[in-house]
């Protein structure tokens, strides 16, 4: 039990102000500005808009630059600052396959329509540190070649006309109030799919990725293939009642996930390949990644598969993997907890007591 | 709530959708450059609020909220009537007003505002998600399969 404090108001007014000094460090260094972050450390703002579960890139650099670069503070920043907004409404469902597409990728198909395109990624460099980018060297315009007109759909969208992979299911569009929102109601166990997905879209990057990792290792171990990750930018359309249509927002750049699974069959099912899927807020593959195994593996039910390891629990996951409420939980333990401390003391006291007096009484 | 119908081709949403994916400083350029601009009154906001954007699971399936975004929206009325409504990304509330002003304005005059606002809008839209495909391409990849004891 948490019992209030009071006073201590100048050592936090001057704890605060020393927190902005620092935060600024040495004046003799130029100050951040936000455009810098965005624009140069645009990966950093992208999990803090995915796990901060906000779309606004200017809000996530200055959450980056108020918190010092701590992430999860940042996070938190955005979090509360979103509760301070009206909700406008629900936007159409975003259209994956009508991306405008920076990177597309497939592990299990080597020629697909449209191509696999590197984009801007990480694989395939030495991971070798570079000093010339500490020096602000000049970075030479990108290359460009003629581009493919052609479409290029959903690997999963194809393979799925076969019958053997595991289709997607439609929805009656009337149904569409019925989708879950934990913002709105709070989570009830078990979950359907929709909820789930909302939760593992804002969850912990690093908690994800040990889950996704611990079932590759085993822990429901259901054999996973990348079909397609795909990372561009996509229209956000929101209906307009006064308007009588809906007119799209804009755009935001968004990557997906979608992860291939063997699935020997059931008595209901036959053998195909099954999918977990991740869709996540600006370019973190990674996160798409876990998200998309932690997806899988937590339908382990729908499937009639036995539930017997971490990232099937789903009370398991989704309790866990919101690192704001993980870090308000643990975090608080170093508020003043002195009462309660009086109470276990007093407690250990009379313990102590009790078996001091057994022993002597059996010697 | 049962989804609007979608009018592909109607002027009117054809029109917000390029002004909404306009660079605010390109809207504020236009409008200065307008001649004889109207006098407007603001009905409602500009306003920045939330908008939860949607996925479908597996990418077709049933729809999920992926997580939220800030909107601007903004509605005025010109002098001679018109009602304009403005929306987009972002919390720049001058641009949400701009889009209603030009919305109101593409009802009185479709004609000069396609051609003086839109028209340039949509061919530096177009410009911009070219060279972005072109740098895409560039990076486009042929795996070959290795025979083993092939290499």
């Amino acid at each position: 039990m948490y019992v209030a404090v009071k006073g201590g108001e100048a050592a936090i007014a001057n704890a605060h102000a020393l927190l902005a000094d620092r935060r600024r460090g040495d004046r003799a260094v130029p100050a951040l500005r936000t455009e810098q972050i965005i624009e140069q450390l645009g990966l950093a703002v992208d999990r803090c808009m995915a796990e901060g579960s906000l779309y606004d890139r200017e809000l996530a650099a200055l959450a980056i630059l108020q918190s010092r670069g701590d992430l999860i503070e940042a996070i938190f920043l955005v979090r509360a600052y979103r509760t301070t907004l009206p909700r406008f409404g629900y936007s159409r469902p975003i259209d994956t396959a009508d991306m405008l597409i920076e990177r597309r990728v497939s592990a299990t198909f080597k020629d697909l329509p449209g191509g696999q395109l590197l984009g801007p990624t990480f694989d395939y460099t030495h991971r070798l540190l570079d000093p010339a980018i500490a020096e602000g060297n000049d970075i030479a315009e990108p290359v460009t070649a003629e581009a493919d007109p052609a479409r290029a759909p959903r690997v999963t969208d194809m393979l799925g006309h076969q019958g053997l992979m595991e289709p997607d299911l439609g929805f009656d569009p009337v149904e569409q109030d019925e989708v879950g929102d934990l913002t709105r109601e709070p989570l009830q166990y078990p979950l359907d799919r929709d909820l789930r997905l909302q939760a593992l879209a804002r969850g912990d990057e690093g908690f994800l990725l040990a889950l996704g990792y611990s079932t590759q290792r085993g822990y429901a171990r259901n054999h996973p293939l990348v079909g397609e990750i795909r990372i561009g930018e996509v229209e956000v359309e929101l209906d307009i009642p006064e308007l009588g249509f809906p007119v799209s927002l804009g755009r935001v750049r968004v990557t997906e996930c979608q992860m291939v699974n063997q699935f020997k069959g059931s008595a209901k099912v036959p053998p195909q390949f099954t999918r977990g899927y991740g869709l996540v807020f600006g370019q973190s593959e990674r996160k798409a990644m876990s998200m998309s195994l932690c997806d899988r593996a937590l339908r382990a039910r729908e499937f009639g598969e036995d539930i017997s390891a971490p990232a099937q629990d789903e009370e398991f996951v989704i309790s866990h993997l919101d690192n704001v409420q993980s870090t308000g939980f643990v975090e608080h333990l170093k508020l003043p907890h002195y009462v309660d401390f009086q109470a276990e003391l007093d407690l250990i006291r009379t313990m102590r007591a009790k078996f001091e007096a057994t022993q002597e009484a059996a010697e | 709530m049962t989804a609007l119908p979608v009018p592909d081709t109607d002027p009117r949403r054809l029109a917000l959708n390029a002004l909404a994916a306009a660079d605010a400083n390109a809207l504020t350029a236009a409008w200065s450059n307008w001649s004889d601009k109207p006098d407007f009154k603001p009905v409602r906001g500009p306003e920045t609020g939330l908008v939860m954007v949607r996925g479908r699971a597996g990418g077709g399936g049933a729809p999920f909220n992926l997580g939220e975004a800030s909107v601007s929206r903004a509605t005025v009325r010109l002098e001679s009537g018109e009602i304009g409504h403005g929306y987009c990304l972002g919390r720049d509330l001058d641009k949400a007003r701009l889009i209603a002003v030009f919305d109101a304005l593409f009802q009185r005059d479709p004609a000069t505002v396609e051609t003086w606002i839109l028209a340039p809008l949509r061919a530096g839209a177009t410009a911009a998600d070219t060279k972005r495909k072109q740098e895409t391409a560039a990076t486009k990849v042929n795996f070959f399969t290795m025979v083993r004891g092939d290499n």
